[in-house]
């Protein structure tokens, strides 16, 4: 994946998307101020200059996908492993709750079931069908909306053809409006988010942790061309 | 002093099983009391989930997990102290060993009940351990939460077992004075032991392998237990300092533990005559060491930290410094080395009570250096936007009090049970030497011991 940060208004459509697509609990006020909340992608913002003259910066945080995961050599049950494909999947029924993997995360986005998630009415009657339910003590995190991967594979593998670039799309990918996120298979070098991948505006987030994350991030034009003065 | 003959030493030592006061029952109802409310804590936090602790986002352990390094640290009192002791041929440590190595077994089963109650699904505990299943895997043997769990279980294995060894021959002279069916209980306990040279000579033989096995195993543990923080990647933990710097903290409390236990059991059991002075002179001068060298430890963590100037490390380390967590930070400091050190470094002030105000400043200031290891990195890690303050609920306070109880609960039962003094290794100390009736156990003296 990459996200372009120049094109990212901070609309937080994709968090609204990740919600929706999978079956995340809203957990309420009160304990969203209790740092209970469960956002699989966030939009941090950060703040620049001194007031008044300040500018909003914001960065959609979720899963980096690493390829030297920190949360994954650390579960005790391989509730958290890494696939064939190179994603950072976890396993629901595996879990204990044991957080070590949210503790080793350096990126903070392992969410934790504290309770047993509850959906405000209507709200219960939307879940998607192709993402399980976690229970209470149970890890959970961004999949890279896994089910779309999967069922647009086994469209493709009963089609008798490859995956084309860009024909599936994580929730937060297809909501974006200023489609500051492209999603792909790095793998191929011709796809667009191969391209992205090795532009020169493109870093990684704390890429000095060596955790090698999937998540490229395009630099701000203004950084870029400070940078390169 | 008058000594004293071996008839009195077992009318003194073994008066403790007889007899129970009032005051005994008043205050074991009321650690029990304590006891039962934690563990109601606990059922609650089962059937409404984990929400009800104050863990949240980025603070996934706090008093749970600082519990578990607390008590584990704590069970180093026992077992190395005496085992070192042992293998030193240290006489003075007679009366002291069986206190240590109780304490070991009791604060090992304490702290490692909190894994399990930090769980967000307890009943899943189980999954730990490692026999075929219907799941089909194994459990993940480069978690460092599993190499805790092996490390664990042998540490609590061995301990026991050096706790019980040397148990036998005083459960034997128990079953020779007991009647009825009191006389069953310890005659099964005994494991038929009669005194025979044979007998005396598998003991000591058991005791010098085990004192040798468990050494090795002890160190191991709070390794292995450091290592759960300093193989992640998380600010102020993934230090190399780690493993020696947890090991010197837990033989720092171990001691501390071991002073307090004493001069609790020395005034209440009116063990005057027994733990005398000089033990605590000498488990005092232990314990001014341990407290250099944490202090050398946390000064060295500090300084290459601070020196390093690391973003993130930085984070951490103004925090504690100056930050909303100083305060406990130079709490610490003040415990664990400002009390102690001139208490124990002045000889008029290295007395019972000077030695026992110490061993309380190190308990506490220990279990706020577990916490402040723990919880200021996981709060600000590196992301500046998902930093969060932890604050403990009711539920977590009560359970880390009712451990505390626990602790004292199962003490006060044990030294109703057994005597809390090893009765044959008095008797086989030197100032006894003159008389003839302990001349068997000295026979062992020359040799393994």
């Amino acid at each position: 994946m990459a996200i372009d940060l120049d094109r990212c208004t901070g609309c937080e459509a994709c968090v609204v998307a990740c919600h929706a697509e999978n079956n995340i609990s809203t957990v309420g006020e009160d304990q969203a101020a209790r740092g209970r909340a469960k956002h699989w992608i966030r939009v941090e913002r950060y703040y620049e200059g001194e007031f008044p003259d300040v500018k909003m910066k914001f960065m959609p945080v979720l899963c980096q996908q690493c390829d030297a995961a920190p949360c994954e050599p650390v579960c005790p049950t391989f509730a958290s492993y890494h696939t064939s494909e190179g994603l950072n999947g976890q396993i629901y029924n595996r879990c204990i709750g044991t957080r070590y993997c949210a503790n080793a995360c350096p990126y903070n986005v392992r969410y934790f079931n504290f309770y047993n998630p509850e959906w405000d009415k209507p709200l219960n009657l939307q879940l998607n069908p192709d993402v399980s339910v976690r229970e209470v003590g149970v890890m959970e995190k961004c999949t890279f909306c896994i089910q779309r991967i999967k069922a647009a594979e086994i469209q493709a593998q009963a089609e008798k053809r490859e995956l084309k670039d860009g024909e599936l799309k994580p929730a937060c990918v297809q909501s974006c409006p200023p489609t500051a996120m492209v999603f792909g298979d790095l793998n191929d070098p011709n796809s667009e988010v191969s391209r992205l991948a090795h532009s020169n505006r493109g870093t990684k987030l704390l890429a000095e942790l060596g955790t090698l994350p999937k998540v490229t991030y395009l630099q701000r034009d203004s950084w870029h061309d400070a940078e390169n003065t | 002093m008058t000594l004293k003959t071996p008839e009195q030493i077992n009318d003194d030592l073994l008066r403790p099983l007889s007899g129970t006061s009032g005051r005994y029952w008043v205050v074991l109802a009321f650690l029990a009391g304590i006891v039962v409310a934690a563990l109601a804590a606990f059922l609650w936090q089962i059937y409404a989930g984990l929400g009800v602790s104050g863990l949240r986002s980025p603070v996934f352990w706090a008093f749970y997990i600082t519990n578990f390094v607390f008590w584990i640290g704590l069970s180093h009192a026992g077992t190395l102290i005496s085992a070192i002791l042992r293998l030193a041929n240290a006489t003075w440590r007679r009366p002291v060993t069986r206190c240590a190595e109780v304490i070991t077994v009791f604060s090992l089963s304490i702290g490692a009940s909190f894994p399990v109650i930090h769980l967000g699904r307890p009943w899943l505990a189980f999954w730990l351990i490692p026999y075929p299943s219907e799941r089909g895997i194994w459990p993940n043997i480069r978690s460092p939460l599993l190499w805790d769990f092996f490390a664990i279980t042998t540490y609590l294995i061995s301990s026991v077992t050096f706790l019980l060894l040397p148990m036998i021959p005083d459960l034997a002279l128990v079953r020779d004075r007991a009647l009825g069916w009191k006389k069953k209980i310890y005659g099964v306990l005994a494991l038929g032991w009669t005194g025979t040279p044979k007998q005396w000579y598998q003991l000591e033989t058991a005791m010098h392998i085990m004192a040798i096995a468990v050494i090795p195993v002890a160190v191991s543990v709070h390794s292995i237990v450091s290592w759960d923080f300093a193989m992640a990647p998380v600010p102020m933990w993934h230090s190399t300092i780690f493993a020696p710097y947890f090991v010197t903290g837990a033989i720092f409390s171990g001691i501390a533990a071991l002073i307090l236990a004493m001069a609790l059991l020395r005034k209440f059991l009116h063990l005057e005559e027994y733990l005398l002075p000089i033990h605590f002179d000498n488990l005092g001068k232990l314990l001014l060491m341990m407290s250099l060298l944490w202090f050398y430890f946390v000064f060295s963590e500090r300084l290459t930290g601070w020196y390093g100037n690391e973003s993130s490390e930085m984070a951490v380390f103004w925090l504690t410094q100056r930050g909303s967590f100083s305060p406990l930070f130079w709490t610490m400091v003040f415990c664990n080395f400002l009390i102690p050190f001139p208490l124990l470094a002045i000889k008029k002030l290295r007395t019972i009570t000077g030695t026992a105000i110490a061993s309380v400043a190190v308990v506490v200031g220990m279990w706020i250096e577990r916490f402040l290891i723990i919880v200021p990195s996981l709060s600000h890690k590196y992301l500046a936007y998902s930093w969060g303050e932890y604050r403990p609920t009711w539920v977590e306070i009560t359970i880390t009090g009712g451990t505390f109880a626990a602790m004292a609960l199962l003490y006060m039962l044990f030294s109703k049970v057994v005597p809390i003094i090893s009765v044959w290794e008095l008797k086989a100390g030197p100032r006894e030497a003159a008389h003839p009736a302990t001349a068997l156990p000295r026979i062992n003296e020359a040799g393994a011991d």
